[in-house]
């Protein structure tokens, strides 16, 4: 039975909520806007609608000669999907061996790969810069992939080994008895089944990848190495006293990761929240 | 069906030493990138701390702990981790509370959720980067709010200097903040009161409690795990902050704006003294830590 509640409070909640939803988009909205405006009108006229409309500030941001919009969004894609891909492997690897492997030592193994959770990428950023430079991975993609992967593999191993723990003993046994091998019955077994986790930790790693700023202004000196995070405060740097173009420069900068998030919303809020609140 | 065999699997029967070999086999490669990726340096910089050291010549003048001594004399690391705390208890104090409060408006019976959960979200998968330049706009005196918005409506504002005055920077740089993170914890409440049974709620309706009794003494008791889970993630997030304030004006103007993370990045990267700076870092691990442990006791204590 549900008791209904007094119209007036519902209608407030609304109007409560739509207040809250509008001032969070606001600022976006300003900045979309924003880059359509002439200098001029940007200066006196925030919330007017744009005239004359200057597409020549996003055409300018796309255009090659002026700006590295689309180099820096390659880096970036480049830098996530290697991220990715590796992350997925090794993690698959690794929760395999400790979830269906028996070995001496192998909580000690466990254990050790969990101890990176309470070490944040800040902790050890001056030594891995030295470390980086002797290995002559400073102005290389690898000099942010490996160390982005290798900081996300214990939550990732966290969660693919609780995962793989769960698929049925039998597939194991029959796996066997087909002749398959450790790593078979992991590729064209384990894997397939542990789509949902699998999906979980690549969404993760996408996100943290696309966003990183702190790694690649350490590795990367080279402009044209530069990801999306990087290439904006540099483009704002460069045309500090042009606003709007900035603005229309973090415009395109925010629609990838927007254009992701509609489509995957459901999977990132999911993975987000699923491997955290249930237990 | 051996029981036995069931639960260890087939991959565990063998001989001891082929699991092992194979165990190694699946191991080498993650364990190899994670030790030279993490523990190694983790490590050196342990070792780093106790050094005067520019990073570039051999590490000789050994300094024992007269890194960390300097460190807490230096009044700038004072403002610094007095900042992180700031966010710690304003995030607890502001930033939660408000998530909780739409969480509990949008999670149960109110059409349309989706769309609104989607709004509030937005702000957390756009960069920090993003976000901090996307707001120096905003804050801008010449082009920002402060032209339209508070020179006409809000007068006594008009010289409101938000990221150019040290008494303003740094709440102005909270605000965005509470912006881009309030929706990570709404959409953690969310889930947490979706599962919570519907049956308690409808059965305490039937007894008659109204909102606040129902909020107060029966879903928030239930949401318990997850408001500490959601603490947590805030406290550790919030000692780490470094992309956001760096892309607002780089803890400035006279460092009031610093973090711990922007001290370390100043001295390590810009003063190029590294042993301090690895000093710095060892020095935010073990208060990320001692906070961590002392709110999971907390936690854990039956009392609360």
């Amino acid at each position: 039975m549900i008791i209904g509640e007094n119209r007036a409070v519902v209608s407030f909640k609304y109007l409560l909520m739509t207040v809250f939803a509008i001032l969070t988009l606001l600022p976006i909205i300003l900045v979309v806007v924003g880059g359509f405006k002439t200098l001029a009108q940007l200066r006196l006229d925030l919330f007017g609608i744009p005239d004359p409309v200057m597409w020549s500030n996003y055409l300018d941001v796309i255009n090659p000669d002026k700006s590295m919009f689309f180099i820096n969004l390659l880096n970036s894609c480049i830098v996530m999907f290697t991220t990715v891909i590796l992350g997925l492997i090794l993690s698959s690897l690794a929760g395999f061996a400790l979830s269906r492997i028996k070995f001496k030592g192998k909580e000690i193994v466990f254990t050790f790969f969990l101890l990176g959770l309470l070490f944040p990428p800040a902790v050890a950023i001056l030594p891995l810069y030295i470390e980086l430079k002797t290995l002559n991975l400073l102005n290389n993609y690898m000099g942010v992939v490996l160390p982005q992967v290798a900081f996300a593999l214990p939550f990732q191993i966290m969660l693919t080994r609780s995962f793989f723990n769960q698929i049925p003993i039998e597939l194991e046994e029959s796996a066997y008895l087909d002749n398959c091998s450790p790593l078979g019955f992991l590729i064209h077994i384990v894997m397939p089944l542990s789509k949902p986790i699998l999906t979980t930790v690549a969404l993760l790693a996408m996100v943290t990848s696309w966003n990183n700023y702190f790694l690649p202004l350490l590795v990367f000196n080279d402009e044209k190495l530069f990801t999306l995070p990087m290439g904006v405060m540099s483009f704002q740097g460069q045309y500090i006293n042009d606003w709007s173009l900035v603005l229309a420069f973090i415009s395109l900068a925010m629609i990838p990761a927007i254009i992701f998030y509609l489509i995957a919303q459901k999977y990132i809020i999911d993975g987000l929240t699923g491997g955290a609140v249930k237990q | 069906m051996n029981n036995k065999i069931n639960r260890s699997g087939y991959f565990s029967k063998g001989l001891f030493s082929r699991n092992s070999l194979t165990a190694f086999a699946f191991l080498a490669i993650p364990l190899a990138v994670y030790t030279i990726f993490v523990i190694y340096p983790v490590l050196q910089a342990i070792w780093f701390s106790m050094f005067k050291w520019d990073g570039l010549g051999p590490m000789t003048d050994f300094v024992g702990a007269k890194n960390f001594l300097k460190i807490f004399a230096d009044p700038v690391f004072r403002i610094a981790i007095g900042n992180n705390f700031k966010i710690v208890f304003l995030s607890l104090f502001i930033q939660l509370p408000l998530a909780l409060f739409i969480a509990l408006i949008i999670a149960r019976k109110f059409k349309g959720a989706v769309v609104y959960r989607a709004i509030f979200f937005l702000p957390y998968i756009l960069s920090e980067v993003i976000a901090g330049v996307l707001w120096s706009f905003i804050y801008n005196p010449q082009f920002g709010i402060q032209n339209t918005i508070l020179v006409e409506w809000i007068p006594f504002l008009a010289d409101f200097p938000f990221l150019g005055s040290p008494t303003t920077v740094f709440y102005s740089i909270f605000f965005v903040m509470i912006w881009k993170y309030f929706g990570l914890h709404m959409v953690l409440y969310i889930a947490g009161l979706q599962n919570i049974p519907q049956e308690i709620e409808e059965a305490a309706r039937l007894d008659g409690v109204n909102w606040w009794q129902m909020n107060l003494h029966i879903i928030l008791p239930l949401l318990k795990p997850t408001i500490f889970l959601s603490i947590f993630f805030s406290i550790v997030g919030s000692f780490q902050t470094f992309d956001i304030v760096w892309a607002m004006g780089k803890g400035e103007p006279v460092n009031a704006a610093e973090t711990m993370v922007t001290y370390m990045y100043k001295f390590g990267f810009q003063r190029f003294q590294l042993g301090y700076g690895s000093a710095v870092a060892i020095v935010i691990f073990i208060i990320t830590l001692i906070v961590g442990l002392v709110y999971q006791k907390i936690t854990a204590s039956k009392d609360i």
